[in-house]
């Protein structure tokens, strides 16, 4: 019956490794510069827990095969050194492990997080608030007007809280619920929160990033391809949160031209 | 077969009671409403987040936060008595205010204090309806699709702007007023308060946008006065 037990341990460890070695779970699509490096870390420490986690099982399963069974009185056998190598050993193990993710990994975020984006970035801020995304550019002034939270007025799509009658740089500014914007350029993105914390998650540009009520982050990337991808908020932010999302629209640089003169006209 | 005769003589019996004139009952203000200067631009709202309500319109819908008719009408203003005639009861009639196409439906209700609201979610999704109320008791409701409709009902006089906590773009206002002598101006501006009794009257007109202005008026007799309101607009 132990030996069986063994047997079983090693088929649950190598069919759960199947699925991940033959790459039955296709990653979407990666629209982004920097998404390659993402993918890289992500394959990288899906080989390195992959690895431990089917060699530890097997280990697991080779001692349930090898010990089981004993007989009656039979001597009881202790690997030399007890619990406190065991301990010790185990430490050296998972620090190595975590100590070599770290490594591995710091390339892929310090391309997203350590290097500041080009003078000649797109400026967009966008802005996180129960329980939708809004987007603002900053129009032909190339100047965003200054925020005032008591003058949000969401009846009337001041979603931002611009003052146009005392600010000349916020009548220009266009507000949006979709975020558009040109392929092969660089986006640099202002976020702010007006309520609670969210996140900016595009699965395709492979960024996921919390909005922080009280703090101005922000975050820099370049889309490669066109299309239409949802913006999903990945932090439970309320009862509406189900429900949040914005979709971001990569388009050729004519369309987007032509997509902001239709913006503007509206505003 | 009979049933069926009864139902129709019933109905042709009630449609012809109520196309009756009313009894002549006291004097009428009447006017328009209109405003001077120019308006805030109404911008298209962008549903796109809510599919069920984005695929219901052909054209995006805009902004009613000022709703300018030809001539400079301005719809949505509530016209009432606001001093001069008594306090009313509540009529048993509820008032209806819908949730469709993640719009409000009327975008300005007008009722009176302790008449029954109902709010109706036609969506299929849900709603959060929430009344910024500051003189009554402030509530929010969640209501998802296929929900009974919410009741309540309001003690004291107030204009209460309404907004949706899921959908931010949804706006709309309750007028809670004392009496049954309101209504709301149309397309092309225009209102009339009948039945009203001969008497000194305060009139007010309430836009969202706009505040309020009152003028007094005199009623004697069964007479017809006028009393018209502009409002100032401002493009920002």
């Amino acid at each position: 019956m132990g030996k069986l037990f063994g047997v079983i341990l090693a088929i649950i460890a190598l069919a759960s490794a199947y699925p991940i070695v033959t790459h039955m779970y296709v990653q979407p699509v990666d629209i982004s510069t920097h998404g390659h490096a993402i993918d890289e870390q992500l394959a990288d420490t899906m080989a390195e827990a992959g690895l431990s986690f089917v060699l530890a099982q097997l280990l697991l399963a080779f001692c349930v095969w090898k010990f089981s069974n004993r007989k009656e009185g039979a001597k009881v056998f202790h690997l030399p050194g007890g619990a406190k190598l065991m301990v010790v050993a185990a430490f050296i193990l998972v620090g190595t492990e975590v100590l070599a993710l770290d490594v591995l990994g710091q390339k892929a975020w310090a391309e997203v997080y350590f290097t500041a984006p080009k003078p000649d970035a797109l400026q967009i801020q966008a802005q996180a608030g129960q329980f939708a995304f809004y987007f603002r550019y900053p129009g032909p002034d190339g100047k965003f007007g200054p925020l005032h939270p008591d003058k949000i007025d969401e009846g009337n799509q001041n979603y931002f809280g611009l003052d146009p009658a005392n600010d000349v740089e916020a009548r220009d500014d266009i507000v949006t619920a979709e975020l558009a914007i040109p392929v092969n350029r660089e986006v640099h993105l202002l976020m702010h929160s007006k309520d609670v914390g969210h996140s900016f998650y595009v699965r395709e540009l492979r960024i996921q990033q919390d909005f922080v009520p009280g703090l101005d982050l922000s975050l820099h990337f370049t889309a490669t391809q066109t299309g239409h991808f949802e913006i999903l908020c990945t932090q439970l932010c309320g009862l509406g949160h189900y429900n949040m999302k914005a979709y971001l629209n990569v388009l050729s640089q004519e369309d987007f031209d032509k997509w902001m003169k239709q913006k503007a006209s509206e505003q | 077969m009979r049933m069926k005769l009864i139902f129709l003589a019933g109905v042709a019996v009630l449609t012809v009671s109520m196309m009756a004139p009313a009894r002549p009952s006291g004097g009428t203000v009447s006017g328009k409403i209109t405003y001077e200067g120019t308006p805030a631009k109404q911008k298209p709202i962008d549903m796109s987040k809510e599919p069920t309500c984005a695929k219901q319109y052909t054209t995006p819908v805009t902004t009613e936060t000022v709703v300018a008719g030809p001539n400079n009408a301005l719809e949505n203003v509530v016209v009432y008595i606001s001093a001069g005639a008594p306090d009313e009861g509540a009529p048993s009639k509820p008032a209806v205010f819908t949730q469709k196409g993640c719009r409000y439906l009327p975008h300005v209700l007008a009722f009176q204090v302790n008449q029954e609201l109902n709010v109706l979610n036609d969506d299929q999704t849900s709603h959060n309806i929430h009344p910024l109320a500051k003189i009554n008791r402030e509530w929010n409701k969640s209501q998802p699709p296929g929900s009974p409709p919410i009741v309540d009902k309001y003690d004291k006089m107030e204009f209460i702007p309404v907004k949706c906590n899921i959908h931010p773009w949804m706006h709309g206002t309750f007028a809670v007023l004392k009496n049954s002598h309101f209504t709301i101006s149309g397309e092309d501006g225009g209102f009339a308060l009948p039945n009203l009794p001969p008497g000194k009257y305060t009139v007010t007109a309430f836009h969202e946008s706009y505040g309020d202005q009152s003028q007094e008026v005199t009623i004697s007799g069964s007479e017809t006065k006028t009393a018209s309101f502009t409002f100032r607009a401002k493009p920002y």
